[in-house]
């Protein structure tokens, strides 16, 4: 008895769909095992769970509102992971991007709201387009590990934000509660159909970002280099403008996520800002293979996922980062599942029954 | 800078190096194998609450330690499992890892926060001078006045060392790293290795993060690498691969970890938060530097990150 | 054959990838102390037929015997400890280690590594076969032939009897193919059975006992070298009478098109590669440009096309100095000249692209705002026609196309640009014999329409056969140009090791 591995035909998309989709059931079975272990009735907790995150307008509207950055981050880190650079600073841009557009927020109440909210969305994207540039830059001029610098860039970030929640930016009516202010009305994102309007701005920058990806000349350039760099040289790809400018793009997008999150869920600048929605990204983007239409669908599911997860931790007291682990272990299973649209494995004698017989 | 550079300055950046001593000697031996898992704080962070979670429950310091290990290897057998029998992108599994590792040590330690070790269980991890060496003047109070874990730290690089770089095994470790197909023709066991090895370095994680949680905090509190893991990858190639220069890499990095306490107490004007950025800082730092000078002996392993599958044409 | 006893024995045996059938019930049988030679095309299934026989890849039915007796390998281990040794084409050697330490590698005995026993011991195989390998130097510092000597060491260190050569000779030159038959002499004189797989007809029927002929995964014959001639084995490796033999069309014009002068340029490591190098290209020649590999023809190549830095000289292009232009002038500027890489997934395509966006890699440049697929598609129609390549599809993935339509698909869109210098370098490594000579007769074209054509290649006979003159480099330094119709092999193996020919033929 033994089992080998061995390749397999091209496979249908229907094919890989099947795989997929039994990837995703495993990984809720195991889930649902680990819940039965806890003592919960999985059914019930994932029951609850769409309830959660379903069940009535107002939950809809907060797992849209929870899916719009994570559809925004996902396009920034897709680009980026397109190129085979693994930008998982998501988390930081999105931070620099909202102190970028809290600095205008809190510093230029005066000017009127269209003109101040157009001013933050460019500041959003800069300021995270700016954090985005730095491991940009030293891939590109010494090939420095990005995967590292963008994650350290994290955190410096985190203790930036934290420096001026605690110190300079400190709400003084916050009586000593280490808050910073609130923006006023005019620097708030408006409402429409319940919901802010981050959601058609990310709807917006899908389409864009589908013909980006695409149709567009530079969206060719980030896939031949993320192929092959030497191909892009062969091509006359300038490598380092490209590496540079797809930064730009993926910070900014995360940046101006940072923007939206500061100004129409926390109306402030907070430490709470990203909230881990920047490792999310990755997942999301990464399960809807960097292809923005599959990342609307995955990012809603996992916003729905989250939304429910909260919902659980009321409900049964299940703590909420349940849902962070089931959504790592959906991630594992599809991770897992890609093998098996490419290999089989073949269990028993590795030869067929003739040569039993001959023998 | 005087008045910072104390012996029990030194001493104490000794004791914060130690848990990325242990994830930076495992994350060695994992990338020596051609595996690069990111999954570092991950498993620091199983390795962390599970540990913490038994010292709780038992008392046992032994029973722990155990736990944690093997809370570290569970977590690196679904990346091996994952990576190397089923070929995943190394990058995006080990991020899972983490993200895994995340939401399962804040799920089982939400109990857990603010709790604090019993003294009884304290106590087993009180310093233990080592006689003759313990003696030198200075060098002795740094380095050899220590709990137990802090010299199975030293322990750990240097038979690790040993292992990679003196035996048989140790030069098969390092051929899978650098040419599986060449170490597969000469009939090394490909698989093993690397299962093998991933599942040490997943257990040296999990001690890195059980430190952390029993040793040096002793109170639960979420998220208590801090990013540790992460410095403890930058560290894997700013040692050259290499677990003697790990030693000197983790202590020094245990250094800026602590530096902010100390400032303090010199009055030196900064913000705590500037000095809480300093690690990450001067990974970056280092990395750069790492990567202006490259070299054949600085090299990371030559297959590292690529799957093997020997029938692959 | 020189003594009747079958040693090997391989009984119908059957391996597939996906679709493809590699080999379909092949048969081989080798006796003990022979030389024999496996004869094929690329995708005959030589390599994969060996792979088996050394454990590396499991058939999927069939059976192997060895001594009389059958063996079932799942690993390399289990066939080393057959007796069966497998020298890889591509070298299975850890650059990092020395050459000792490789030989080390794999084998299980004790924990700690004692070199110094094992150096004797090691020492009195090389002393027993008469080879010569520095044990201490690192594999990186090593020459190809060193390291294949170190390759077979290994191989018998292990306790091989059974010695596999996978195209041992392709990258060697003339002289240490002399060096390594003798070796592979020795070792018959041993008793050992040797496999040498290849598909040079000259060299298997010079070592060669027996010869078996392998086809598009099938056995097709095992032939005495006494009774058989290199026509009789072409066609039966080829499948149908087939004229080897190279045109050579006469040059016309004496236009120089490319003049390179005191070319020079540093690596990495800030050792210098190119060093100084001068030659000129006329339209419609073929420079042959021979040396061992690793001598300066890819940093040269690169240079020539924009993709390497040049430290000094001048790349003189119909009097336009190239130097410092990046391949992007090179393409918006109209500058007409082709290179078709060595590495062509690698460099000159995309693998994971299907044909029309590799395409489209070469024109986008031109256009304005968004791609534009469609006339790129209506050129992978015409290539596919033009060339004959065969592809499920212009939407089909590059990479899962055969290696000799891979060459197609990148050869066909150089030449759409119609340029007017060509810069080919191995253009038909790996290939079989009828695109090989597909090749041959599109450079002969393209060279009848005026074009300069660079053309690299490891392979003597088809630079002898198809070049004007042979440049040949050694070490970075042009050694000689010699007049092909004049050149013999010897000449210019002796060349290729540094040895300076004095009157230049131009």
């Amino acid at each position: 008895m033994q089992f080998r591995v061995v390749k397999k035909p091209e496979i249908s998309q229907k094919q890989y769909f099947l795989i997929m989709l039994a990837a995703i059931t495993l990984a809720l079975l195991t889930s649902g095992l680990f819940i039965l272990l806890l003592g919960f009735n999985p059914l019930g907790v994932y029951a609850s769970m769409i309830q959660g995150a379903f069940g009535s307008a107002y939950r809809i509207e907060q797992t849209i509102v929870a899916a719009v950055p994570l559809i925004i981050i996902s396009l920034g880190v897709a680009i980026a992971f397109k190129m085979k650079f693994w930008n998982i600073g998501g988390e930081g841009q999105v931070i620099m991007g909202a102190f970028f557009a809290s600095f205008l927020a809190l510093n230029y109440q005066h000017l009127s709201r269209p003109l101040l909210l157009l001013l933050m969305v460019v500041a959003g994207f800069i300021g995270g387009a700016l954090w985005g540039l730095i491991p940009a830059f030293l891939k590109a001029k010494w090939d420095t590990n990005e995967t590292i610098v963008t994650l350290m860039l994290n955190y410096i970030a985190l203790k930036w934000v934290t420096y001026l929640q605690y110190g300079p930016w400190k709400d003084p009516a916050s009586l000593g509660f280490p808050k910073i202010a609130n923006f006023t009305e005019n620097a708030i994102l408006p409402k429409l159909f319940g919901v802010h309007i981050g959601w058609v701005i990310a709807l917006i920058l899908v389409v864009i970002m589908y013909i980006f990806m695409n149709y567009s000349k530079k969206g060719f350039e980030i896939a031949v280099l993320g192929e092959s760099i030497n191909t892009a040289r062969y091509a006359g790809i300038n490598i380092f403008r490209t590496i540079l400018f797809t930064m730009f793009l993926s910070g900014g997008l995360c940046g101006l996520a940072g923007m939206i999150q500061a100004s129409a869920v926390i109306n402030t600048l907070s430490v709470e800002v990203a909230g881990g929605v920047g490792f999310t990204a990755i997942i999301t983007a990464w399960l809807g293979a960097l292809k923005p239409h599959w990342i609307v669908v995955v990012s809603v599911l996992f916003a729905a996922m989250v939304q429910g997860g909260s919902y659980i931790q009321t409900a049964f007291g299940i703590s909420a980062a349940s849902a962070s682990i089931i959504q790592a272990m959906i991630l594992f299973f599809v991770l897992g599942s890609d093998f098996f649209t490419k290999y089989k494995v073949v269990i028993g004698s590795s030869l067929p029954a003739d040569r039993k017989g001959a023998k | 800078m005087d008045g910072v550079l104390t012996v029990a300055f030194l001493k104490a950046a000794i004791i914060a190096g130690t848990p990325l001593l242990f994830a930076t000697v495992g994350e060695i031996i994992t990338e020596k194998v051609g595996n690069l898992n990111l999954g570092v704080e991950g498993m620091m962070l199983m390795g962390a609450v599970i540990g913490f979670q038994v010292a709780h429950v038992t008392s046992n310091p032994l029973l722990a330690l155990i736990a944690a290990a093997l809370a570290g290897a569970i977590g690196a057998l679904i990346f091996a499992f994952l990576t190397v029998s089923l070929r995943a992108n190394q990058v995006v599994t080990g991020l899972a890892l983490t993200i895994f590792g995340t939401g399962f040590s804040s799920f089982m330690g939400k109990g857990l926060v603010g709790i604090k070790l019993s003294d009884e269980f304290s106590a087993s991890f009180t310093s233990i001078k080592i006689p003759g060496l313990g003696d030198i003047p200075v060098i002795g109070e740094i380095l050899f006045n220590h709990d137990i874990l802090v010299y199975l730290g030293y322990l750990t690089a240097i038979l690790i060392g040993l292992y990679m770089y003196n035996t048989r095994k140790g030069l098969n470790l390092r051929a899978v790293g650098e040419n599986p197909a060449a170490a597969d023709a000469a009939s090394v066991r490909i698989t093993a290795y690397k299962y093998g090895h991933i599942l040490l370095g997943g257990a040296l994680c999990g001690l890195g993060g059980a430190y952390l949680s029993l040793v040096q905090v002793p109170v639960w509190q979420e998220n208590i690498t801090a990013g540790r893991g992460w410095i403890a990858v930058a560290l894997v190639i700013f040692a050259a691969w290499n677990p003697y220069k790990a030693l000197i890499g983790s202590y020094f990095f245990g250094g800026l970890d602590i530096i902010g306490f100390r400032l303090q107490g010199t009055g030196i004007q900064i913000s705590q938060y500037f000095v809480d950025m300093l690690p990450y800082l001067m990974t970056i730092f280092v990395l750069v530097i790492v990567s202006l000078k490259k070299d054949r002996k600085n090299a990371p392993p030559k297959a590292l990150s690529e799957p093997y599958f020997r029938e692959e044409r | 054959m020189q003594n009747g006893s079958v040693y090997v024995s391989m009984r119908d045996i059957t391996k597939t990838f996906g679709n493809v059938v590699a080999t379909d019930k092949m048969n081989l049988d080798v006796a003990e102390g022979e030389i024999h030679a496996l004869l094929g095309e690329n995708g005959a299934g030589k390599s994969t037929l060996m792979n088996m026989l050394s454990g590396i890849y499991i058939p999927d039915s069939g059976h192997i015997f060895i001594g009389g007796k059958e063996v079932k390998f799942s690993s390399p281990r289990d066939a080393i400890n057959a007796g069966v040794g497998m020298i890889h084409q591509h070298f299975k050697l850890v650059d990092v280690l020395t050459a000792l330490e490789n030989i080390l590698l794999g084998k299980r005995k004790g924990f700690l590594l004692n070199k110094k026993q094992h150096y004797h011991e090691v020492r009195k195989i090389m002393e027993q076969f008469h080879l010569e390998v520095d044990l201490k130097k690192y594999i990186y510092d090593m020459s190809v032939g060193e390291k294949q000597n170190l390759e077979i060491l290994k191989t018998l260190y292990r306790g091989a009897r059974i010695l596999i050569l996978d195209e041992p000779t392709a990258v060697l030159t003339p002289q240490e193919t002399v060096v390594l038959f003798k070796i592979m002499r020795r070792m018959k004189e041993q008793g050992c059975s040797v496999i040498f797989i290849s598909h040079k007809m000259n060299e298997v029927m010079e070592i060669a006992d027996r010869i078996t002929v392998l086809r598009k995964g099938k056995t097709i014959a095992t032939l005495n070298k006494a009774e058989t001639n290199p026509e009789e084995l072409t066609e039966l490796m080829v499948g149908r009478p087939i004229d080897l033999s190279i045109n050579r069309i006469e040059r016309v014009t004496d236009k120089r098109v490319l003049k390179v002068r005191d070319l020079r340029a540093v690596n990495e490591e800030g050792v210098e590669v190119l060093k100084g190098l001068n030659f000129d290209i006329c339209a419609g020649e073929i420079l042959g440009v021979a040396g061992i590999a690793g001598s300066g023809q890819k940093e040269l190549c690169e240079a020539l096309a924009g993709l390497y830095p040049v430290k000094e000289g001048e790349i003189l292009f119909k009097g336009e100095n190239l130097v410092g232009k990046t391949p992007k002038e090179f393409i918006t500027r109209g500058i007409s000249m082709s290179f078709i890489p060595e590495d062509r997934l690698g460099m000159g395509l995309v693998a994971s692209m299907d044909m029309v966006d590799n395409i489209l890699l070469k024109q986008y440049h031109h256009t304005k705002g968004f791609l534009k697929k469609k006339p790129a598609a209506a050129k992978a129609e015409e290539i596919i026609k033009k060339l004959d390549v065969q592809t499920p599809g212009i939407h089909h993935p590059i990479k899962n196309l055969s290696g000799g339509n891979i060459q197609k698909v990148l050869l066909g869109r150089e030449l759409d640009s119609h340029p007017e210098l060509l810069i080919t370098a191995y253009p038909v490594r790996g290939l079989d014999i009828n695109t090989c000579l597909r090749i041959y007769d599109i450079l002969n074209e393209e060279k009848k329409k005026g074009v300069a054509i660079l053309y690299i290649a490891e392979d003597l006979d088809s630079l002898l056969g198809l070049s004007d003159r042979i440049m040949v480099i050694s070490n970075g330094e042009i050694t000689g140009i010699v007049d092909a119709r004049k050149a013999t092999k010897e000449q210019l193996g002796a060349m290729m090791l540094g040895k300076k020919e004095e009157e230049y033929a131009v």
